[in-house]
């Protein structure tokens, strides 16, 4: 077991290490500087702005330094909001992304878990129809186009719900939330019902009920085990996909996260933003990505072999 | 040598006789008995043919505008309404349409040629190269490319092309891991070994053999690669950082819709039915044809 989390340890680590570089010459060749847009500046105010964002330097030292910088944690000064510093911004904004996506996550597990479960006790029954082809529509309704028909029946036509914002109002991180999850119950709700599927099938799930176990004592002693471990290793690319969800999400729900911010930033072209939420954010879904696949091994020791490579 | 050539033309040709139609027609009268398959796919032709025609269908220009009518609720003159510039939804929705679908279309087959060719090359030629190329696969494979196509979008700017070749590049891992598997499998059997004591060239065999003989789980990861690639343009679109005005895509007319959709909501539900149904009848299409050409899914 040791043996395979070091591994798979050791394969992250030129991956984090791949996207540094990556994302550190492709944002140094986009075009234009990031001060061509300002009013024309003095050409000494100009030198001095770009020997504090280092960019006076050969590149390769910029590259350098930049190594140094965030071996120490630091992300470097953002260039839109001058006296703010990156990591200010993201430790701004990571609490509220890591709510907004633990309820999303919750919400996914719970319906979904449940909803796979239910669908595999009866297969081929209305009992697997209903909730698979519910899944089917959340796989197929994108978070961007559920958030804002939420919003209008709830929050517009109802009125039961607020509309935006996080933490103001009483009752405004359900929908954010729910939209954020709806797609991922689905995916849970598909895995599971396979995964459950193909356990109940087996020898030992025959043995158990010809023990004369109760049927509920058979699934959540026996089988959930088995049966949700392609959840688990789900969870990882999951984390992801939640991650680039945000984006969407805290944009509708006009919401101060991480991923308001990383558009942000985006359109604002802040170089220095980007490049340190690129990193911050690869970094956490790579690691994300480890420990869902650990999890997974430790739940079934067969899939150590089989987990050669990582999942997005 | 040509009686050679010919020969070989035969055998193949029995060979696609007696086994390769058989299995097709097989998984063609399987996938014809499963409804919702069935379905998608009508759907989905319908909507190509309505995309490749759509200069000729549509029923109003694609600029016209009428600032005096503004935005209208659907009626007789505008079947899916106006918009705020008075600009008709449906002759909207079927530019966008072929946008959305061409990004679809032409990505994935991107993703199929870089990955069939890279899983291919892999699994055939087998020991080292093909260990160096699948741990280039596995490091892709765990680099977080959404976040990845956005910084992209924004360091060389929003272009469709690039757009196309940027998700391409992401849904390629994939194919290359079943194509592999498929090569590695068939590589093994007694005609392939066989074309290779006849002296054919590996880019033959690999043409020849082994890419009709992996083709099902080819055409099944497709079909279900389509959708996925669709949400991705959309996606990015409704963030403003995939396509831009004026050209459009279900993802941007959604995108508008959402800001205006309080008093005009049919601006916001008619775009995303759109997207959504495509969704849909290429997803059930995708599992139809998984099903019908008995594919062990590894999607999901």
């Amino acid at each position: 077991m040791l043996r395979f989390i070091l591994s798979r340890l050791l394969q992250a680590i030129p991956v984090i290490f791949i996207v540094i570089t990556a994302t550190f010459f492709l944002v140094r060749a986009a075009p234009g500087g990031p001060f061509d847009a300002e009013k024309v500046v003095l050409p000494e105010v100009k030198r001095a702005l770009e020997a504090q964002y280092r960019l006076d330097l050969p590149l390769h030292e910029q590259y350098f330094a930049y190594l140094a910088d965030l071996a120490q944690g630091e992300l470097g000064p953002s260039f839109k909001y001058p006296g703010r510093s990156v990591n200010e911004i993201l430790f701004s904004g990571l609490p509220v992304t890591a709510e907004l996506g633990f309820y999303a996550l919750l919400i996914a597990l719970v319906i979904g878990v449940t909803a796979g479960v239910f669908a595999s006790l009866k297969p081929n029954t209305r009992q697997d129809y209903i909730p698979m082809s519910l899944a089917m529509i959340g796989i197929c309704m994108p978070s961007f186009l559920l958030g804002p028909l939420l919003v209008l029946v709830f929050g517009i036509y109802l009125e039961w719900l607020p509309i935006s914002g996080w933490g103001a109002i009483p009752g405004d991180k359900i929908l954010p939330s729910i939209t954020l999850g709806a797609a991922y119950a689905a995916y849970v709700a598909r895995l599971s019902r396979a995964g459950m599927l193909e356990i109940l099938s087996q020898d030992y799930i025959r043995t158990a009920r010809a023990k004369g176990l109760p049927e509920w004592l058979v699934v959540v002693k026996h089988a959930l085990r088995g049966g949700l471990i392609p959840v688990i290793a789900f969870l990882g690319p999951a984390f992801a996909g939640l991650l680039a969800g945000s984006f969407v999400v805290e944009t509708i729900f006009q919401i101060p996260g991480l991923g308001r911010f990383y558009v942000q930033a985006a359109f604002n072209r802040d170089y220095t933003m980007i490049l340190g939420t690129t990193v911050f954010l690869s970094s956490l879904i790579v690691l994300f990505n480890l420990l869902s696949d650990v999890a997974a091994a430790w739940l079934n020791p067969r899939l150590r072999s089989q987990f050669s490579g990582g999942s997005r | 040598m040509t009686t050679l050539d010919s020969t070989h033309v035969t055998d193949d040709l029995l060979a696609n006789a007696e086994e390769g139609a058989s299995l097709w027609q097989d998984a063609w009268q399987r996938l014809r008995k499963n409804r919702m398959a069935v379905a998608g796919g009508i759907v989905l032709v319908l909507f190509m043919v309505v995309a490749l025609l759509t200069p000729w269908l549509a029923p109003y220009a694609y600029e016209a505008q009428n600032l005096d009518l503004g935005a209208s609720p659907p009626s007789g003159d505008h079947w899916l309404g106006t918009d705020v510039f008075g600009r008709d939804v449906l002759t909207q929705i079927m530019y966008g349409g072929r946008v959305s679908l061409a990004v679809g279309f032409i990505a994935t087959a991107v993703a199929l040629l870089i990955g069939v060719t890279w899983g291919a090359i892999a699994g055939y030629v087998g020991g080292r190269v093909d260990a160096v190329m699948m741990r280039m696969v596995d490091i892709l494979y765990a680099l977080p490319f959404m976040i990845f196509i956005v910084l992209l979008m924004v360091v060389f700017g929003r272009n469709v092309l690039l757009l196309f070749l940027a998700i391409g590049a992401v849904e390629w891992l994939t194919m290359a891991r079943i194509m592999r598997s498929q090569v590695q499998s068939l590589r093994q059997q007694e005609f392939v070994e066989a074309a290779i004591s006849l002296g054919l060239s590996p880019a033959a065999i690999i043409r020849r053999h082994v890419i009709p003989n992996a083709l099902g789980p080819i055409i099944v990861y497709t079909t279900l690669t389509i959708p996925s690639v669709m949400l991705l343009e959309a996606f990015l679109s409704f963030l403003g950082l995939g396509i831009q005005p004026p050209q459009t895509s279900w993802g941007l007319l959604i995108s508008y819709g959402a800001e205006t959709m309080e008093e005009y909501p049919w601006l916001l539900i008619f775009p995303g039915l759109a997207l959504t149904t495509t969704l849909f009848s290429l997803n059930f299409l995708g599992d139809g044809l998984r099903d019908a050409l008995d594919v062990r899914g590894s999607k999901d």
